[in-house]
Order: C-alpha cells, then sequence, then structure tokens
C-alpha cells in the first residue's frame, strides 16, 4: 500500500451532505475487475451530462481543482454500499486526503486500506479551512504530527494510533494477520471443539 | 459482569486483542459475489497467497445477473466478465458457487439463511453492506470493503474494533397492513442515516419478538441505512425451526447441541447500551421515502417537506436539492405522487412472505395501465416456492412482469433500470440520486405499498386494499 506521510494542495470544497458511494462511482463501473481507472468516473453523475460532456462548472471540472489532492466535504460521507471502488475511484483521481465532520464506517475503514487518510474535524473547522479552497490557496497536512497548516494556523486531528502507523509506514495488514497464524490455527482448533458445526468438511 | 449479545459474540471471536483494542477477530461464514470480489482474488494470486478456508465461503452471482430468459448467457460483456471470473476463482481456490443457472442461485443474503449458511452466533461478512440480513439469526453480521475481502479468504480473520451497543425497543402490535418495512423505515426516519454509524444495533422488544424469520431480516437488513454496520436479534424457536434441515444447517447430535448453544445467546438483564431509542409498535403507519435519502421519510398520509420552514440552513438547502432531483413540489400530498414503475424485489424485500404479501394485495386487481410492475424474487427457490403456490399467476393476471432472481433494479447494474425522471415504488432499500437509473426516482415502500402503488397508479394507502 501507498504510504501517506504528509501533502501539500489547494483543497476542493464539495458541501453538499450525506455523499454516498453511488454517487461517488455510480455502479455501472463496478463491473470492472481491475481497483484502477476509475479516477475518469469519480463523481460521474456531478461531473457529465447525460451526453457524457463534462459539465464545466463543476468543482472538479475546474482548474485547479482538477488536480487537488484533498477534499473538503458535508457529513456522513461515503454512506451506502460498501464498495471500496469509492476509495480506488478517490485515489485514482489523485485524491488522499478527505475533510468531513463525519464518515459512514465502512467507507472509513477502507480508505485506511488504500493509502487515503479520512480526517475528522468540527463543522466551525471545515467551514475555516474551506475558504482556502474559494481562495484557491495551499493547506498542508502532516500526518506524522497530526496537523493541518493553513495560512498562519494550525490545527490537530485525532486519528487511532495503529491505523497511523499503518498508513505512515504503507503496512500490508494480511502480512501482518498472518504473522498470527499460530493464534488462528489454535483458534481453529477450539471452534472445532466447541462449535463443531461450523466447519461443514 | 452482565453482556449484551454483541459483547458475548464478540469475546467468542476473538483471536488476539492488542492494547489499543484493535483486534483479530474469526470469521465463521464469508459470502462472495461478483462484483467486490474479483480485485481480493486478484491480490491473493499477486501476493501467491491462498484461501485458509475455502469450506467457510460461499459465493453465488446476484448483482449482474440478467433477470430475464438466461438460456443465452449474459450479453453485457463486462458483466459477463465479471461472472466468468467468479467462477474461475470459485475453482482456482477451491470455494462452493452456487452459478447463474443452479436453482439455488438468488441474491446473496437471501440465498445464505436459505442453505441454513447462516447461523446464530456466528461471525459473517460479506463484501456488501447489507450483510447485516443475516443478523435476525442472532449472528453478527457486517458489510466489509474488498481489502478486506481479500483479507478474510488469506486469514479467516478480520481486523475490527469493537462498535458501541445500541438497543431500538419496539413493543406493541402492528395495526393491519403495517410491516417490518414500515418499522424500519421509520426507524431511521428516526434516528437518521448516520444516527447509527460506530454501534451495533440490537432490536427488541415484544413486537420484534412477534415477528417472522422473514420480517426480521426486512428489519435488520436496512441496519446500515440508519448507519450501523450490524444489527442483530436474540434468536429463539422461530429461529431454530427456520434452520432445521436446510442443507448447511448441523445434523443428528450436533444439531441439538448447536441448539443449546444458540438458546443462550442473548443480551443479560442489566447490559450496558450506550444508547436506546423506543417505539410504539401502534403508532407506524405505512411508510413511504420522499426524498434521496432512506431518512426521507414520510407517513402515507403525510405531505411532502417545505424548505422554507427549515431553519437549519444546511437542511434546507438538502431538502430544496432533493426535491428537485425528484421533481416534487413541497406540500404535496403522499397519495398525489403519481408513479411509472413498481419494483417487488431485493434482499429487503425478496422473500416468500414477501411476494405473499403483495400478491394478497393485487389477487383479482389490475395494475394502473400506465404503469409498468415487476416482481424479481430474490431466489431460485423463492421463485419456484411462489410458483408451486400459485402467486405467480396472480402478479402475471395483473400485470406484472414475473422474473428471474437478482439484485435487479435494487441498484441497476444489469439491464433493469429507471429511464431519467422515471419514478418507481420500489420495495428496496436505497433511494439515492441515479441509484435505480440515472435521473430516476424512487419511493421505497413495503411489498403491499407497492402493489397498492401499482393498482392505483400513484402511491397509496396499503389499508384501503385488504382483501
Ligand atoms: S438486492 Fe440490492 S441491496 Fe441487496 S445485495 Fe443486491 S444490490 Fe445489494
Amino acid at each position: 500500500m501507498q504510504k501517506f506521510i504528509s501533502l501539500k494542495s489547494i483543497p476542493t470544497y464539495l458541501p453538499i451532505v450525506n455523499i454516498d458511494t453511488d454517487m461517488i462511482i455510480p455502479k455501472q463501473f463496478l463491473k470492472t475487475i481491475k481497483r484502477t481507472g476509475l479516477g475518469k468516473n469519480l463523481f460521474f453523475e456531478l461531473r457529465y451530462d447525460e451526453k457524457g460532456k463534462e459539465i464545466s462548472d463543476f468543482i472538479l471540472n475546474k482548474k485547479p481543482f482538477c488536480n487537488s489532492n484533498i477534499l473538503i466535504t458535508g457529513k456522513n460521507f461515503g454512506c451506502g454500499s460498501s464498495r471500496e471502488h469509492a476509495p480506488w475511484a478517490l485515489l485514482d483521481f489523485g485524491i488522499t486526503c478527505i475533510i468531513s465532520s463525519s464518515y459512514a464506517d465502512i467507507f472509513y475503514n477502507n480508505c485506511f486500506k488504500n493509502g487515503i487518510l479520512p480526517i475528522v474535524l468540527n463543522e466551525d473547522k471545515i467551514k475555516e479551512i474551506s475558504e482556502y479552497s474559494n481562495r484557491k490557496e495551499e493547506i498542508s497536512v502532516n500526518l506524522a504530527d497530526q496537523k493541518i497548516i493553513y495560512g498562519n494556523n494550525e490545527i490537530s486531528f485525532e486519528i487511532d494510533p495503529f491505523k497511523k502507523k499503518c498508513l505512515l509506514e504503507g503496512l500490508d495488514d494480511i502480512a501482518l494477520s498472518l504473522e498470527k497464524s499460530d493464534k488462528i490455527k489454535s483458534f481453529e482448533n477450539k471452534v472445532k471443539n466447541q462449535r463443531p458445526w461450523i466447519f461443514n468438511d | 459482569m452482565p453482556h449484551t449479545l454483541y459483547d458475548k459474540i464478540w469475546n467468542d471471536h476473538l483471536v488476539h486483542e492488542q492494547d489499543d483494542g484493535t483486534a483479530l477477530l474469526f470469521v465463521d461464514r464469508h459470502l462472495i459475489h461478483e462484483v467486490t470480489s474479483p480485485q481480493a482474488f486478484e491480490g491473493l494470486r499477486s501476493s501467491n497467497r491462498k484461501v485458509r478456508q475455502p469450506s467457510l465461503t460461499l459465493a453465488v452471482a446476484d448483482h449482474n445477473v440478467p433477470t430475464t430468459d438466461r438460456s443465452k448467457g449474459i450479453s453485457d460483456q463486462e458483466s459477463k466478465i465479471q461472472v466468468e471470473t467468479l467462477e474461475a476463482n470459485c475453482k482456482e481456490f477451491g470455494i462452493k458457487l452456487f452459478g447463474m443457472n443452479d436453482k439455488r442461485q438468488g441474491i446473496v443474503h437471501v440465498t445464505g439463511p436459505e442453505q441454513g449458511f447462516t447461523q446464530p452466533g456466528t461471525v459473517i461478512v460479506c463484501g456488501d453492506s447489507h450483510t447485516a440480513t443475516h443478523g435476525a439469526f442472532g449472528s453478527l453480521a457486517f458489510g466489509i470493503g474488498t481489502s478486506e475481502v481479500e483479507h478474510v479468504l488469506a486469514t479467516q480473520t478480520l481486523v475490527q474494533k469493537k462498535a458501541k451497543n445500541f438497543r431500538i425497543n419496539v413493543n406493541g402490535k402492528l395495526p393491519l397492513g403495517v410491516t417490518s418495512k414500515d418499522v424500519i423505515l421509520q426507524i431511521i426516519g428516526k434516528i437518521g442515516t448516520a444516527g447509527g454509524t460506530g454501534c451495533v444495533i440490537e432490536y427488541a422488544g415484544d413486537l420484534i419478538r412477534s415477528l417472522s424469520v422473514e420480517q426480521r431480516m426486512t428489519i435488520c437488513n436496512m441496519t446500515i441505512e440508519g448507519g450501523a454496520r450490524a444489527g442483530l436479534i436474540e434468536p429463539d424457536e422461530k429461529i431454530f425451526n427456520y434452520l432445521k434441515g436446510r442443507p448447511m444447517s448441523p445434523k443428528g447430535e450436533t444439531w441439538d447441541k448447536a441448539v443449546e448453544v444458540w438458546s443462550n445467546l442473548n443480551s443479560d438483564n442489566g447490559s450496558h447500551f450506550d444508547k436506546e431509542v423506543s417505539l410504539t409498535a401502534e403508532e407506524i403507519i405505512p411508510m413511504v421515502t420522499w426524498g434521496t435519502s432512506p431518512q426521507d421519510v414520510i407517513t402515507i398520509e403525510g405531505k411532502v417537506p417545505n424548505p422554507n420552514t427549515e431553519k437549519d440552513l444546511d437542511k434546507k438547502s438538502s431538502i430544496e436539492r432533493s426535491l428537485k432531483y425528484m421533481g416534487l413540489k413541497p406540500d404535496t400530498l403522499a397519495k398525489d405522487i403519481k408513479i411509472d414503475k413498481v419494483f417487488i424485489g431485493s434482499c429487503t424485500n425478496g422473500r416468500i412472505e414477501d411476494l405473499r404479501e403483495a400478491a394478497k394485495i393485487l389477487k383479482n386487481k389490475k395494475k394502473a395501465s400506465h404503469v409498468h410492475a415487476m416482481v424479481v424474487p430474490g431466489s431460485g427457490l423463492v421463485k419456484q416456492q411462489a410458483e408451486q403456490e400459485g402467486l405467480d399467476k396472480i402478479f402475471i393476471k395483473s400485470g406484472f412482469e414475473w422474473r428471474e432472481p437478482g439484485c435487479s433494479m435494487c441498484l441497476a447494474m444489469n439491464a433493469d433500470k429507471l429511464k431519467p425522471e422515471e419514478r418507481c415504488a420500489s420495495t428496496s432499500n436505497r433511494n439515492f440520486e441515479g441509484r435505480q437509473g440515472r435521473g430516476g426516482r424512487t419511493h421505497l415502500v413495503s411489498p403491499g405499498m407497492a402493489a397498492a402503488a401499482a393498482i392505483a397508479g400513484n402511491l397509496d394507502d396499503v389499508r384501503k386494499y385488504q382483501n
């Protein structure tokens, strides 16, 4: 997995609440068997009209936002379907950091599996930082220090220490879990004894 | 210390726990389908890993399959590749699969319980957010992303942090024509789509206990629409009777032992819930959604909200946005909303009892002439059962199309979809923008309400149509 250490970018502000994963990447793009290539269809129905033409006043179609790495957005971002295609599409577009006041659980977890940092801030701070999007000025995000730096200000954010470590080091969590193979094995034996109906072989 | 049902299942599945509370949880049952699994298998292959316990995984193709004549295969090339990829992966890694032409094929959340693969006290995961459905059996069941699917395949475990306990009590008796779909829509309206975020919801109370197994599944199914990953209900005799004799249920002495263990799966008296909400069943009225979020509910007697009466600016603009998308004027009466399509099906309401409920309303009645209506059974076995009971004839006589099983217009990934601005009364679970087709407008309702809407040609009160 790609590491996340720090980032500097002009943020994109998309002030819509409850953005669901159908909106982030509609189902017709879920027919792929790959993880890559979804960026061009990110926010498809907001970005393109019925004929497939770019909607010129949608923020991500405009410069400099089409090159933005940070998305600031309304609460409960990523609700709905569990599709990991949503973070894949964001990542493929170039967005590796999201700032919102809340996320849906599955989406939040999926971000960390893909080197994307989802930051939680309160609504007031979000309004303040979104000004930098309006003014087209860069902000910086530093994961090690858990800080966002904008203009002469900075603000700290909370993050689970284990998730932070995985992002900073780009750890493969399957490899980490497989280090506990012995424990899994003995747990399986316990299951075979106590709940023999679980294994149907 | 008293424990909740969720606490107990959690503790029973802890393989390892770090000091910070990050846990490795054993997964008893893993369901996979064609849309969220290909990249997981690709990941296994590229890192040279095997599936640790193939017998604990069950695969079924559902999201992409056509619901019309299947003898010619799938005409959409990408869908075809995805379904074939699932077949190839299952073969390569030794996983049991119900292919498109197997009569046991169906929506993954209908098939699992039907086969007895779903069992009380287990941890069940699937790369699909409606996995919570299986919680109706007293299992801890939740949706996961594709990277997690890969993790489960490789390790038979999942990295998790414990969620909070949230109990929703529903007591009393439901009025005639009111169903578990109305109960869950009412709950979501009350707690909001983020109300359950970070929680596991236990549904309790005498109304919940009085519900059939399938009605309970409808409630647990839409838990994710309230923001919680898992929703569960204490298992009881009804659950055990439902499971007895199913192909993958335990047999003989093992069955007896299993029932003994399952009978202890409950929340202890005095166990702690971080959050609690109560509803009275008698007060619940048939519900419909008017907007583009499942929390946008009104009763069939109500009217669409007016943004001008909303003081909160964010809420106001969100109502305006939804009304615009839905093509509705403020204060429109629910019963004045004219519809073009009716869809009965999905993992929320595509089981036999749902079809019976709709057929009961439709018997000897015709759908309105301008309405296009279809029924998509949740599985091949549901379809077969319905045909044995003659329900297919009732649907066809009243002007419905009778289709092959699958997800169909619940997410419109196959050919079944709404055209822009078409309006649909749907028994599915999501009314997001574009969910049933670009520009399509969805009103979520119960199967009986969908039948009533088909007859009337507009949203209507099912209580008028009781045969
Ligand atoms: S029926 Fe709908 S909600 Fe259920 S699994 Fe299929 S697409 Fe998902």
